[in-house]
């Protein structure tokens, strides 16, 4: 197996690293939306999460990654084999795939050689439970975005064609970066997206070097630099397995939900999946914290993130949305 | 230094590069800008014979469609076999080998970035991407060449450097060179080499990464056992130079290391000889390694300095002080409407209804049946090679949105100054935020005493039609038949381009200025008239937004003849100007 650049020696891009770790302690926030100039750690960061999660338990060869106990998919019990532990599936989805491959579709092999008519898994079966990643997600075509946009929503994929009648659970976090130079997201797409976070290169000398220092280490010994890391990736991984336990005791206190109603309103964020989504990642921000409490601090934190793509558009504003949230946030917060 | 001594060096440092590239495959790949030609040839050829005769060596056509590139059922063996066969792509192909991507300029960014995706996984093939382009504008895509360590223009080279040019770097001295690579030491070129990428204005971290690597395999081809400022300012010209986007500021580069530390390309020949000593008995002490890290970094921005190329000075001297934006801008107008009207795939469906066959796709989706299918016939002992049903139609797929174009023609004459022009300039401002917002372009045209201006040609930035607008001043009379051929013309251009074009008139529709420039209002009148059903005839969407106060019967009957959609203009109600801005736009 090749090795991933561990995740907690990113240097910077705090946002975005927050964003990504929200994901992970409450994948209900809804998917991942990371924009920015080239080579600033966007797909570093999406394939380090893997190594950051905690394992999943699953059969051994069930292809949907199934929770033990689940009703078996496609009727077949014992073929599944005993429980074992897998690493949280992080699915990279190429450009061009096609949507047989995203969906599964008819096993020609099967269905040739044995004449069963068996289903063939596809990526989303693949990443149940986990991560779908998608680099370049303005650049992939639009009714496959609608697809995932459809089943990351409801957790379930449907599948009815070749004469095949299938649907699994799909359950998994959905991650897209792109280059809003390369073209930008349809808004209807962009609010999907749970969170947004905007990331730029480092404009501090020494914050670059070490970058390069470090990526240049990890190209040179991917095992030693990995192994360097080794002790700070697990005290990640504990921290994101406590807030995962943690996250569902926490209270939402009402002070908290109407300041956040009145940040979206006072930001214009339209719809109640701001608001959703708002709570949703303050309250896994205080899970990451450890504390047991819900407090405006952690709305604050989680607020540019969550509500950045939401924001109607100005374009007659010449700010950038980062800008404008920051603004808006500092009234609401005044008030 | 003599311009022939300088082409001979560039040829040189191509050839340097090349063997950089055997040395660690790495680096990627190279943007090559050259015409096709014996010095492009001349140069593949050094490359293929370093890296590895053996390794598969493919060429990848601009326009590749996904099942070239990423493969596919194979329809003949397929077919031949009775199963499904895959087809490997050609990025398959090309892993652990090299691609040659021929007219790179022309290369979309979908492609881009699939390549792209190959060069970030493991094995990653290495992409040599041919950039033909003869524009300053036009080049490889952003996406690839960020990822590809040389940025090589062999455009300068000669026939004559290719002849004398001394003999390069065999295969035995790549080979000794890829053993000591793993222990070349960074040193200072660690912190030099992002620092300068700093001074040029490199904001992407990957160049300096690539530097870096590229010095070390210099080091290494130079049997060093670690970079040397030589070999730091040789990956700071081939690596950064040509990316750089502005001069270093002045006083980080003014401090005089005098040019001749900035070094040529001669130590050929002392690798010659090092190569026939053992590889690692190298002294440690190199004189290089006295350098302190600032003083390297002066060293290595001097030399990416050297390496900026002179037109690319000339057009950043030009004055695009944030070319950051200027080249942003760039990608939306060289993408056009291809991004919209091209073909986007294939699905399964029934054709008709304007839905194409995808004859190939649907028999590939036919093929692994044949046998299966054939049972029935074999009974028979006839019937068709290959049945196709219904379940196998694939249709084309295109994104049916063509881009649109949104011209505003504002009346900015005195009629309307005294009244509204405050407010209509405010409806603009909101349709252009609407038709931002479905990512149309805009114009603007205003037209007031004698002449109609196209204040804003088709663009996608807001910003500058913001400022355009906020500068329209207003008075002068109303030659409304002038504008409304202004507007004819460059709907007539956009529809040429594929584009679809609405037409949006603020105006209260009230002439009195005729073609040629001079008054009576009857006269213009009549000719806005005319004009206006020679828009009609044209075909275009137009909407004639009254903005006098009660509303014109000019307007009206001018709408009428351009068949434009009329509404009025309510005084100061924002939220119905909101409304006619989304009926504008729909």
């Amino acid at each position: 197996m090749t090795l991933t650049f561990p995740f907690p020696a990113i240097v910077g891009q705090e946002e975005m690293k927050q964003a990504l770790l929200i994901a992970c302690v409450e994948p209900r926030v809804g998917g991942v939306l990371i924009f920015g100039d080239r080579g600033t750690a966007k797909s570093t960061a999406v394939r380090a999460l893997a190594g950051l999660l905690p394992e999943i338990e699953t059969y051994e060869h069930c292809p949907y990654n199934s929770a033990p106990g689940s009703e078996p998919i496609g009727g077949d019990a014992k073929s599944r084999g005993s429980v074992v532990r897998k690493p949280t599936p992080v699915v990279d989805l190429p450009l061009g795939v096609t949507e047989d491959r995203v969906v599964g579709a008819l096993d020609i092999e099967k269905a040739l050689r044995k004449g069963e008519k068996a289903f063939e898994p596809g990526l989303l079966a693949r990443a149940n439970r986990g991560f779908l990643y998608i680099d370049e997600v303005n650049l992939l075509e639009d009714h496959i975005v609608d697809l995932l946009l459809d089943v990351a929503a409801t957790g379930e994929n449907v599948v009815e064609r070749d004469g095949l009648s299938v649907r699994h659970p799909a359950k998994f976090v959905l991650v897209g970066s792109g280059n809003p130079e390369e073209g930008e997201l349809r808004p209807q797409l962009l609010d999907r997206f749970g969170l947004s976070v905007e990331v730029a290169t480092p404009r501090d000398i020494e914050h670059r070097i070490e970058v390069v220092r470090r990526r240049d280490a990890f190209e040179r010994d991917p095992h030693t630099f990995c192994e360097s890391w080794a002790e700070a990736g697990a005290e990640l991984r504990e921290r994101v397995a406590a807030a995962q336990k943690l996250v569902a005791k926490i209270e939402t206190p009402d002070a908290v939900l109407r300041r956040a109603s009145e940040i979206c309103m006072a930001l214009g964020a339209d719809g109640l999946r701001g608001e959703l989504t708002l709570i949703r990642a303050a309250r896994a921000q205080a899970a990451l914290e450890g504390s047991e409490e819900m407090t405006l601090d952690h709305l604050r934190a989680v607020a540019p993130s969550a509500l950045r793509h939401r924001l109607r558009r100005d374009p007659l504003d010449e700010a950038g949305s980062s800008a404008r949230i920051e603004r808006g946030l500092a009234e609401a917060f005044a008030a | 230094m003599s311009e022939t001594a300088h082409m001979r060096d560039s040829w040189g440092e191509a050839r340097l590069a090349a063997a950089l590239l055997a040395v660690d495959p790495g680096l990627a790949g190279a943007v090559l800008k050259a015409r096709a030609g014996p010095a492009r040839d001349a140069w593949l050829e050094t490359l293929r014979h370093l890296v590895n005769e053996a390794a598969p060596w493919r060429r990848i056509p601009a326009g590749v469609g996904d099942e070239a590139l990423l493969g596919g059922v194979d329809l003949a063996a397929t077919l031949k076999a009775g199963r499904a066969v895959q087809r490997a792509g050609l990025l398959d192909e090309i892993r652990d080998g090299v691609g040659v991507l021929a007219m790179a300029e022309r290369a979309e960014t979908g492609l881009a970035a699939r390549l792209a995706m190959a060069l970030d996984a493991a094995p990653a093939p290495m992409i040599i991407a041919l950039d033909e382009s003869a524009d300053p504008d036009e080049g490889a895509p952003g996406a690839l060449s960020e990822r590809l360590a040389f940025h090589l223009d062999l455009s300068a080279v000669s026939l004559s450097d290719l002849n004398t040019a001394p003999p390069g770097h065999g295969r035995e001295s790549i080979a000794m060179a890829r053993v000591r690579l793993p222990h070349i030491v960074s040193a200072g070129a660690e912190r030099a080499l992002p620092q300068t990428a700093a001074a040029l204005g490199i904001t992407s971290l990957r160049p300096p990464l690539l530097a870096l690597r590229a010095a070390r395999a210099a080091a290494a081809l130079d049997d060093l056992d670690e970079i040397g400022e030589e070999q730091a300012a040789l990956a700071a010209r081939l690596v950064l130079g040509p990316r750089a986007l502005h001069l270093p500021h002045e006083d980080e580069a003014q401090d005089d290391q005098p040019p001749e530390s900035e070094p040529d390309a001669p130590p050929r020949d002392d690798e010659a000889n090092n190569d026939n000593n053992e590889p690692d008995e190298q002294p440690d002490d190199q004189p290089d390694t006295a350098q302190t890290p600032d003083e390297l970094t002066e060293i290595t921005t001097e030399a990416a300095q050297a390496a900026i190329p002179a037109g690319l000075l000339a057009r950043l001297e030009a004055g695009a002080s944030n070319s950051r934006a200027s080249s942003a801008g760039q990608s939306g107008a060289t993408r056009k409407s291809g991004q919209r009207g091209r073909p986007a795939g294939t699905r399964r469906g029934d054709p008709g209804e304007g839905r194409k066959l995808d004859v190939l796709a649907t028999l590939r989706a036919a093929a692994p049946w044949g046998r299966v299918r054939r049972r029935g016939w074999d009974r028979l002992k006839s019937g068709p090679a290959l049945e196709v049903r219904r379940e196998d139609f694939r249709i084309k797929h295109f994104k049916q949105k063509a881009e649109t174009l949104t011209i505003f023609v504002v009346d900015a004459s005195g009629s309307l100054a005294l009244n509204r022009l405050s407010e209509a300039k405010g409806a603009v401002e909101l349709m252009l935020a609407e038709s931002y917002v479905r990512r149309d372009q805009v114009a603007l045209i205003a037209f007031r005493g004698t002449t109609a201006e196209t204040l804003l040609p088709p663009t996608r930035s807001l910003t500058r039609a913001k400022k355009s607008l906020a500068a329209l001043p207003g008075g002068g009379g109303t030659p409304l038949a002038t504008a409304i051929e202004a507007a004819e013309a460059l709907a007539h251009g956009a529809a040429r381009q594929g584009r679809t074009v609405t037409l949006v008139f603020l105006t209260d529709g009230a002439a009195n200025v005729t073609r040629a420039g001079t008054g009576g209002r009857d006269i213009a009148q009549a000719e806005a008239h005319d004009a206006a059903r020679r828009l009609r005839a044209a075909g275009h969407a137009a909407i004639m937004v009254d903005v006098s106060r009660r509303g014109a019967e000019t307007a009206r009957s001018v709408a009428q003849n351009m068949a434009a959609r009329y509404v009025r203009l309510p005084a100061g109600n924002p939220a119905a100007l909101a409304d006619i801005a989304r009926t504008a736009a729909a």
